[in-house]
This record gives structure tokens, C-alpha cells and sequence, in this order.
């Protein structure tokens, strides 16, 4: 499959009142058409930061450097103006709370076929007809009527099928999600991903799923990256992080995460807290937090280096990562 | 305080009767205002020493049950007992002293302690209404105690909110809960905000508290693996009403009722190759209004083995002897575990 972006050496920073901050230091990764990919980290990771610098929607205060070529177009440092041809067309982005990416005061009809009459010139009756088609597809009932509703009378997961509904209408190359499915009950959030999986086998939409939820990414996702402390610390095939993890980090998250198969267990949590990227820990980010930590791990930030060809990992550990009793 | 609880066959702390909570919805200046029937009927046991999981999508009625068991909501029909006493019949001056052994934790860290207040006044401040005849030292000795227990280092005692991250701030508020030694905690979503690695930190923590304590939790939640890990029983609300309620293993192994079993399917797995395998139980549409609710069985809307009856007849609860299940079918189903 080919690539549809390729991102290289991506760094965002932002400027505070004295110092600045690095959010995301020399992220590469590459998404395949058809593909999806789960990015999974803690809050201040730089998971949704990463990817808002890719369609130039980062705040006043950042700042990105590096590559995201989607295409042989390169975003990073394109002007709103230029990025205006690609976003909503090729690249697009849905957020967590649809309520708050909805403009309360337009019927949905409206903001949907706006998109189309903008990129794709269609007609406004033209735009208004594919927009309801594309509201069956995405399995909202009576389309017609939900059409002209305003963003209020419909509930979260039918707000955030139509926001699914809006960046799929220009079938674009690649979708961002960045934690559609967070704000959903489960019977939802079931369905929401269902209908990812689907979208993306019909259209060829290469699939970005930003999660904090494990249970999310073992469904769908067909690779992962594991972000901490701004890095990608490990990234390879989704099964491959799951049955042998080899980042303490990866790990960590896997025994975090309960699992209704295992009752009364006890979890396994990773020790304190996520670090502050304003006082980002010496050497290796995660050493504070981890089981396997050494010397070196003080002194010298491990690089991202391959390991046996499916999988890259940022540690210098080598051993068997096995603690306490673990399934 | 740091007793073992003695291990006695487990009496009832509470005995929640027939409770009924309506709401009523403006319609406008002129319009008659609308009913919200937020819970019906309602009738359980918690007893003393076991967690009781509470789930259900968001408008099932799960945050108004636990307020209405504090008493923070007054049922408008039905009542609550606690220890065999009907808690809202207590003179006020009782109520007040039986405070002290419900507290309650929200979901919310940050939002729900006062940003003006230090964390040692937030701890302390049940103390000055609940138990006033203790002195300062004791207050303070008391507050570094639960301090301790709850993880947080004595000398942040004079910090405010802010200044701490959300898992702590949910270590300040159940060391709030805790410091006048309740016996019974309603945690409502208590670890939905928090990420993963600290969800799991104070899920342990509760854990631990709960032994320590010889507490009885009401852990409300819409994460079932969450509400899975840590509850002894497990109640299922559908629309305000109970639809199933058994041990965590019965209901997770062999739900009886299929929206048990449709919110059981669609739990995330997290692990890739089950998560493949297993078959997401397709619960068609969302939760109807709660305003004006389908006649008969409340879920049939959304139930594929719905049958006539279901619209004519409400299913009773019925007690089959492990469980309590309001289907017309239960005993024809055959439903398996989701996971």
C-alpha cells in the first residue's frame, strides 16, 4: 500500500512567558493508505499536539518544525490559506466533544454541505442531497429530518456521526480521530467503531485514532505508536505491542488497563505520575516510573532504534521485561 | 478506626424499598411541565462490608440513585434504610450525625474541591459540621492520618487544588470522603477523568481503603470493565428501572437479560485477537427519552428478541434465586457472555 503521509522529524514547541516548552520532539511515522493507526498515550504525551501541528491548527503560542508530507505536498509551514486546499478535502480531523466542533447556530445541514460547495464545487442543492446520502450512510435514522435539526436536538453519538458524517463527505486520504469515542457509552462507542472500520475498508481512508483506551486500539487499529513525555517510545504491528510488548511504558499501560476477563485482580499501575513537559526528566523521560530502570538510564535518552525488524522501541533495557505476577 | 471489620455473616447497611425519583421539565410559561421519570420502583439490598457496581448509559438514572441513597435528592416515592432505620423519618439532628457515615465521591477531581481552600481545610472541612466537638489538634492530626493513607505527603497539606494533577485531586477527594470514618461511600465515576495508568493506581487504592476501613461502596460507573474489576454484585439500569442484578461473575458469564448482554458485547477487549473473534451484539439505535418511554418493557425498542408481549406487559423483577431479571424471556434465552 502506498503512503499517504509521511511525517519526519515533526517537533512542535511552545513559547511560554520565559522558557519553552517542546511538546512533541522528532515524531516520524508513516500511515498507509487503508490503514489505521492508534496513537496511544497519557495526557501530555503530545498525542493530539503531533497531529493539530500537521493541519497547522496548533495554538498562537506553537510552533512546528519538520515534515508531514501528504502527498509531495508538505504541510508544516504552509499558510492557512494554502493548508485550506488540503484540509477538509485530503486531511481532516474530528475532536472528542462534537458538541463543541458543531456550530450550535446552523442547521447540520448547512455545515455539512458547506464543505462541498467549498471544495468540490458542487451546487448548494447538490451539496445539501449528497450531505443527507452521506448521513444514511453513517447510519443516522431519518436523515432527512436529522438534515435540518440544529446540533442541540440530536444526541452525542448522533452529534458525533455527523461530525464523522462532515469529514467523510470529500473522502478524504487520511482521518484524524482524536478520541472520537471518549465521550460515548460503550453501546456507542461500539457502533462508532464499526463504522470506522467499515468507512475506511469503502473509501480507502487511511484512519488516525488517538486514544487513551486500549480496549479501543485491540479492536481496530492495524498498528500502534505508544507516545510518552512527547516521544514515540515504541511502534509496530497493534498484536505485536500487545502479546510482547518490550517498552516498560507499553507494558505498563497493558496491566493498567482492567480487563473484564480478569476480575479481582489486582492492577499493576504504573508508579507515579506522568512527567510535566516544562521539567521533562533527564536521559530517558519514563526512567522516574520505571521497573527496569539503570545508570544509563539517568544519563543518555535511549534513540528509537529497530528491534527484529517489526517494531521500533526508545529504551536501553534488553532483558526480558517481566514483573510481579503477570498474565 | 483501624479495626478489621469482625467477618460476621453481612447484615444489611441499606435497604433501598420501591424508590421512585421524578423530575419535572419546564415546557414553557404556559405548557403543563413534563415528567422526567428519572428512576421507578426501585428496590435493592447492600450489605455491609461488599461493593455493589451500579451501570448503565448515560440518563439511566445511576448518579440520581446514589444522591437519592444520600439523601442528597429526596425520593418521591419508596425509601432508603439504613440499618433497619427509614433514613429520611430521622429527626434532622440524626440526620446529621448519620452524615458522617455516608460520603460520597465524584467524578469530577478538580471541579469538585474548592479552589480557595487549602487541601488541608478541604479534607477538614466535613470534620467542622459533622464531628464539631473536636478540637483543632485532633482535626489536624486526623487530616495528616487520611493524608497518609490515601498517598498524599503530609507537608502539601497547605497547597491548594491546583497545584495538583487530577489523580491526586482525586486522592483529595476521598481522603474528604474517608475523614469522618463513614461506612458506606457512593463513588460516582470516580476514575473516568483520569488516565490510564492513575485510573488503575486508585482503583488499588480503594481496594486497599476498603479493607483498611471495613468499607461498603456504591461504585457507579458506565465502564464495565471498571465496574467488573472491583464489585462483589452488579445492578444493570435501564431507563430508571432495574433490569438485572446478580454477582459480577453471573452476570458477565451468563447475562440474563439481553441488554445485560448487548453492553456486555460491546465492552472494548484489550486484546487484539478476541477483540476480532467476538461479535458485537448490534443494539440497534440509542436510549429513547426518558419523558416518554416505550410502553411495556422500557427496552424493547431496542431488543432483538422482542416479542408482542413485550410492548403490552411490563416484566416483572423476578427473583430466579442467583439474580434479579425483568424479562419475559429469561428463561428461553440463551445468552452468552460477550467477552
Amino acid at each position: 500500500m502506498a503512503d499517504v503521509l509521511v511525517v519526519d522529524d515533526l517537533d512542535v514547541t511552545f513559547s511560554l512567558h520565559q522558557s519553552e516548552v517542546k511538546a512533541v520532539s522528532d515524531l516520524d511515522f508513516t500511515l498507509a493508505e487503508g490503514e489505521t493507526l492508534a496513537v496511544v498515550g497519557e495526557s501530555g504525551s503530545g498525542k493530539s499536539q503531533a497531529f493539530l501541528a500537521v493541519l497547522g491548527l496548533l495554538a498562537r503560542n506553537g510552533r512546528a518544525t519538520g515534515r508531514a508530507m501528504l502527498g509531495d505536498k508538505n504541510l508544516i509551514g504552509l499558510s492557512p490559506g494554502e493548508l485550506d486546499l488540503y484540509r477538509g478535502r485530503d486531511i481532516t480531523m474530528i475532536f472528542q466533544d462534537p458538541m463543541t466542533s458543531l456550530n450550535p447556530t446552523l442547521k447540520v445541514k448547512t455545515q455539512l454541505s458547506e464543505v462541498l460547495v467549498r471544495h468540490q464545487g458542487y451546487t448548494p442543492e447538490q451539496a445539501i442531497r449528497a450531505s443527507i446520502e452521506m448521513l444514511e450512510r453513517v447510519g443516522i435514522p431519518e436523515p432527512v429530518k436529522r438534515a435540518n435539526a440544529y446540533p442541540h436536538e440530536l444526541s452525542g453519538g448522533m452529534r458525533q456521526r455527523v461530525m464523522i458524517a462532515m469529514a467523510l463527505l470529500c473522502k478524504p486520504k487520511v482521518l484524524i480521530a482524536d478520541e472520537p469515542t471518549t465521550a460515548l457509552d460503550v453501546t456507542v462507542q461500539a457502533q462508532m467503531l464499526e463504522l470506522f472500520k467499515n468507512l475506511s475498508n469503502e473509501f480507502g481512508t487511511a484512519l488516525v485514532l488517538i486514544t487513551h483506551d486500549l480496549g479501543v486500539v485491540a479492536g481496530v487499529a492495524d498498528r500502534m505508536m505508544v507516545m510518552y513525555g512527547g516521544r514515540c517510545v515504541e511502534k509496530g504491528p497493534t498484536d505485536t505491542l500487545f502479546y510482547d510488548p518490550r517498552h516498560p511504558y507499553t507494558l505498563g499501560l497493558l496491566h493498567s488497563t482492567p480487563h473484564v476477563a480478569k476480575r479481582g485482580q489486582r492492577l499493576d499501575p504504573i508508579q507515579g505520575l506522568p512527567p510535566s513537559l516544562e521539567h521533562l526528566p533527564q536521559g530517558c523521560a519514563f526512567h522516574p516510573r520505571c521497573a527496569f530502570r539503570f545508570e544509563r538510564c539517568f544519563a543518555e535518552r535511549p534513540p528509537l532504534l529497530p528491534v527484529e525488524d517489526v517494531r521500533e522501541k526508545a529504551c536501553w533495557y534488553q532483558g526480558e521485561l517481566a514483573y510481579g505476577e503477570v498474565a | 478506626m483501624l479495626d478489621k471489620p469482625v467477618k460476621a455473616p453481612a447484615e444489611d447497611l441499606i435497604q433501598v424499598e420501591n424508590l421512585s425519583k421524578y423530575f419535572s421539565i419546564s415546557a414553557g410559561l404556559f405548557a403543563r411541565p413534563f415528567q422526567l421519570k428519572a428512576l421507578q420502583d426501585i428496590t435493592f439490598t447492600v450489605k455491609r462490608g461488599e461493593t455493589l457496581g451500579i451501570v448503565g448509559e448515560s440518563g439511566c438514572g445511576k448518579s440520581t440513585l446514589g444522591r437519592c441513597i444520600l439523601q442528597l435528592l429526596s425520593p418521591d416515592q419508596g425509601r432508603v434504610m439504613w440499618l433497619g432505620q427509614d433514613i429520611a423519618a430521622l429527626p434532622a439532628e440524626e440526620m446529621r450525625k448519620r452524615r458522617k457515615d455516608l460520603q460520597i465521591i465524584f467524578q469530577d477531581p478538580l471541579a469538585s474541591l474548592n479552589p480557595r481552600m487549602t487541601v488541608g481545610e478541604i479534607i477538614a472541612d466535613p470534620l467542622r459540621s459533622l464531628m464539631p466537638e473536636l478540637k483543632a489538634r485532633e482535626r489536624r492530626d486526623r487530616v495528616i492520618r487520611i493524608m497518609e493513607a490515601v498517598g498524599l505527603l503530609p507537608e502539601m497539606i497547605n497547597r491548594y487544588p491546583h497545584e495538583f494533577s487530577g489523580g491526586q485531586a482525586q486522592r483529595i477527594g476521598i481522603a474528604r470522603a474517608l475523614i469522618t470514618e463513614p461506612k458506606l461511600i457512593v463513588c460516582d465515576e470516580p476514575v473516568s477523568a483520569l488516565d490510564v495508568s492513575i485510573q488503575a493506581q486508585i482503583l488499588n487504592l480503594l481496594a486497599d481503603l476498603k479493607d483498611q476501613f471495613g468499607l461498603t461502596l456504591i461504585f457507579i460507573s458506565h465502564n464495565l470493565s471498571v465496574v467488573r474489576h472491583v464489585s462483589d454484585r452488579i445492578m444493570v439500569l435501564y431507563l430508571g428501572r432495574i433490569v438485572e442484578l446478580a454477582s459480577g461473575d453471573d452476570l458477565y458469564d451468563e447475562p440474563r437479560h439481553p441488554y445485560t448482554r448487548a453492553l456486555l458485547s460491546a465492552v472494548p477487549i484489550p486484546d487484539p485477537k478476541r477483540a476480532r473473534q467476538r461479535t458485537i451484539d448490534g443494539l440497534v439505535g440509542e436510549i429513547p427519552s426518558p419523558i416518554n418511554p416505550p410502553s411495556g418493557c422500557t427496552f424493547r425498542t431496542r431488543c432483538r428478541y422482542a416479542l408482542p408481549i413485550c410492548a403490552q406487559q411490563r416484566p416483572p423483577l423476578e427473583n430466579t434465586g442467583v439474580r434479579m431479571v425483568a424479562c419475559h424471556r429469561w428463561q428461553e434465552l440463551d445468552l452468552k457472555a460477550g467477552a
